[in-house]
């Protein structure tokens, strides 16, 4: 069976064609997850795409679930209250590097902290498209951006070290030049009762590649390929082989009582006992 | 018969006429003086089934609020000054998506961390004007203990029928005050309902207005799958560039609550029937007002108290009418006179129009205001 076939009952076709670039990778993103959505046969009245601001957030408005385009760095924010008041939705937050990890940085700790069953997916392309080629804290050190014209100084974070630190139950990283590991890493994420995070390397050839000399998504993605190593190869390899490379995997997945559920149990214990206090 | 009152704190009022109005979702975080808020819904919505969550900040409170009001539910978050500064951004949010909540803002002595615990009445402006971009506002803001209780079951009204933000904006002394209040039997007061749409979702426009100008988004997991953005939009939902359709919006918007004003334009006269001098107060200053108008009265001066309920939108024709034969007209409040300014904006040019400023930290006594209302009498 065509794969793509299968997933254009959830694409808005009338909505495109998208605002991004030629050889962006938030399209490869996008497919994996409907992928996921298809194999796990999600109901589409059931669930929630929540987008914060940036480009990968305006994949929202190209899907065909409920979607809730919100304010920069905010969507975990906004996706908590949604899955408090109703844990039967399937809650899914699509983000990038600089929504997730700068202006929502707060946010992203402290969903992971509660556990709470948001899956969170980053479009990591380690840059800031929409405004022209910013650096964001996942540009990685020495990497040319418009506002590090001469080389990023900082220090990138990683988010599946946060995540894990944070207390998120399920964390995972996956790459566009690997698409087919990168579903089943989506597929992973969706079936986890807790708050799962996959942090999704993307490529935007436009800024960071122009201004990394990579024009080209393949020139990109080849770049993407040397520098990645699966999670499984890493324990054969000397630590100076693994410093500063994309490790892809999953970390960590845990079991541990999803937050709502917790909510719900203890709504249930006071009204049988009465109230604590 | 005579109802038996009940000893209220002003922020225990505040939750009670919440409930009333069917809270189901508070978010918050803590922030004196609003605290006794978030600390008595903890308690009590987890015991009705509702829910109550701490969150990290107050940007934080007001999303998970907006996000739990679009899956259906009916919510609130509570703060003061620094908190209610971290909130604008997306009270512009829920203005331009169009989704209900109720925002209460107990104010404290600012700019900045100001005086925690001092009364003072200086977000007036910041409730109106906040966010950013061109806007309309609902503003209501009570003088006693039952009053919160009656206003926050309003302000619920409001913004579940005119689908947008309402900001219950207290101050530190009517939010930590008790006094006696006669809480409504359930049934006395209205609760308004979120409407439903009724189309089938093929036909259905989430952002089409209806005869009051309001649309009728569904509650997500409803069948009902649309998009929700804070670009401009059409009636569909998705963003739109089109000049006439974005101008249409914003215009819509504001006219949304311009053209339904008159359903909670509420405000309280005392002895203004033959007032030379009237005197335009609200809030706690609305109550050493009141005492000054008394001593006035007692003194033989003709004094009258006008206290505004609905700061905005602002009550324009009513406080022209009735300052229309005063002599002068006196705006009492704790701030530098944000609302003496809009006063003056409704007068005859002609019209004297005093302001009795108080900023320092303390409750505004009827002696300062006395004092004034005898200066103009003169």
């Amino acid at each position: 069976m065509n794969r793509s076939t299968g997933i254009a009952k959830y694409l808005r076709l009338d909505r495109y064609p998208t605002i991004w670039c030629a050889g962006c990778g938030n399209g490869q993103v996008v497919g994996a997850l409907l992928r996921a959505i298809d194999t796990l046969e999600l109901p589409q009245d059931k669930v929630v795409i929540v987008s914060g601001i940036g480009c990968s957030a305006r994949a929202s408005g190209y899907l065909d679930f409920n979607t809730f385009h919100t304010t920069h760095g905010r969507p975990v924010a906004f996706a908590t209250g949604i899955k408090l008041a109703n844990p039967e939705l399937h809650v899914l937050v699509l983000s990038g590097d600089g929504d997730t990890t700068a202006i929502g940085g707060n946010h992203f700790i402290h969903a992971a902290r509660r556990n709470i069953g948001l899956k969170l997916f980053i479009f990591n392309n380690g840059i800031y498209g929409m405004t022209g080629g910013q650096c964001s804290p996942l540009t990685a050190h020495a990497c040319s951006a418009t506002t590090a014209p001469n080389g990023n100084m900082d220090t990138p974070f990683d988010i599946c070290e946060l995540g894990k630190a944070a207390g998120a139950t399920f964390v995972a990283r996956g790459a566009t030049y690997s698409p087919v590991r990168l579903e089943a890493m989506m597929t992973d994420a969706l079936r986890h009762d807790g708050f799962a995070v996959l942090d999704c390397v993307t490529q935007c050839p436009t800024y960071f590649g122009r201004m990394n000399k990579m024009s080209s998504a393949a020139e990109m993605l080849q770049w993407q390929k040397e520098r990645t190593i699966p999670l499984e190869k890493t324990a054969l390899l000397p630590p100076h082989a693994v410093k500063d490379k994309i490790i892809t995997g999953v970390f960590k997945s845990e079991s541990k009582p999803e937050y709502t559920a917790l909510y719900r149990n203890f709504h249930r214990q006071l009204r049988k006992d009465g109230p604590h206090v | 018969m005579t109802k038996r009152k009940k000893l209220m704190q002003g922020n225990e009022a505040c939750v009670s006429g919440a409930l009333y109005a069917g809270l189901n979702f508070f978010a918050g975080y803590p922030i004196t003086p609003s605290t006794e808020i978030a600390e008595t819904l903890a308690k009590r919505l987890p015991a009705i089934g509702g829910n109550f969550i701490q969150m990290e900040d107050e940007i934080s409170s007001i999303a998970a609020c907006i996000g739990a009001s679009l899956a259906g539910a009916k919510a609130m978050t509570a703060t003061s000054g620094p908190g209610f500064s971290l909130m604008q951004e997306n009270i512009g949010y829920a203005i331009m998506t169009e989704i209900p909540c109720v925002v209460v803002n107990v104010q404290r002595l600012g700019p900045s961390t100001g005086g925690p615990t001092a009364p003072a009445q200086g977000d007036v402006m910041q409730a109106r004007w906040g966010t950013h971009g061109d806007h309309e506002m609902v503003v209501l803001t009570p003088a006693g203990v039952e009053e919160v209780f009656t206003l926050t079951v309003e302000a619920f009204n409001i913004s579940e029928a005119l689908r947008t933000p309402v900001i219950l904006l207290m101050d530190e002394v009517i939010a930590h005050m008790r006094e006696g209040a006669s809480v409504p039997e359930r049934g006395e007061l209205l609760v308004v309902a979120r409407k439903e749409p009724k189309e089938p979702p093929a036909e259905y426009l989430p952002f089409k207005p209806q005869e009051d100008l309001v649309p009728v988004p569904a509650a997500l997991g409803t069948g009902y799958r649309y998009h929700v953005t804070g670009l401009y939009h059409d009636e569909t939902g998705f963003p739109t560039g089109n000049p006439e359709k974005i101008d249409g919006l914003i215009r819509r918007l504001k006219h949304k609550i311009i053209l339904n004003k008159d359903k909670f334009s509420f405000f309280e006269e005392h002895l203004t029937d033959d007032a030379e001098l009237v005197l335009i107060s609200y809030g706690a200053s609305a109550r050493a007002a009141r005492a000054a108008v008394n001593q006035a009265r007692a003194e033989g001066i003709k004094a009258g108290l006008l206290r505004l309920i609905t700061l905005w939108p602002f009550p324009s024709t009513a406080i022209s009418r009735i300052c229309a034969n005063a002599s002068a007209v006196i705006t009492a409040e704790m701030n530098l006179g944000q609302i003496y300014a809009e006063v003056c904006r409704v007068l005859d040019s002609t019209q004297r129009s005093l302001s009795v400023t108080h900023v320092d930290g303390t409750l505004i006594q009827p002696q300062k205001i006395f004092a004034a209302i005898k200066e103009a009498a003169k």
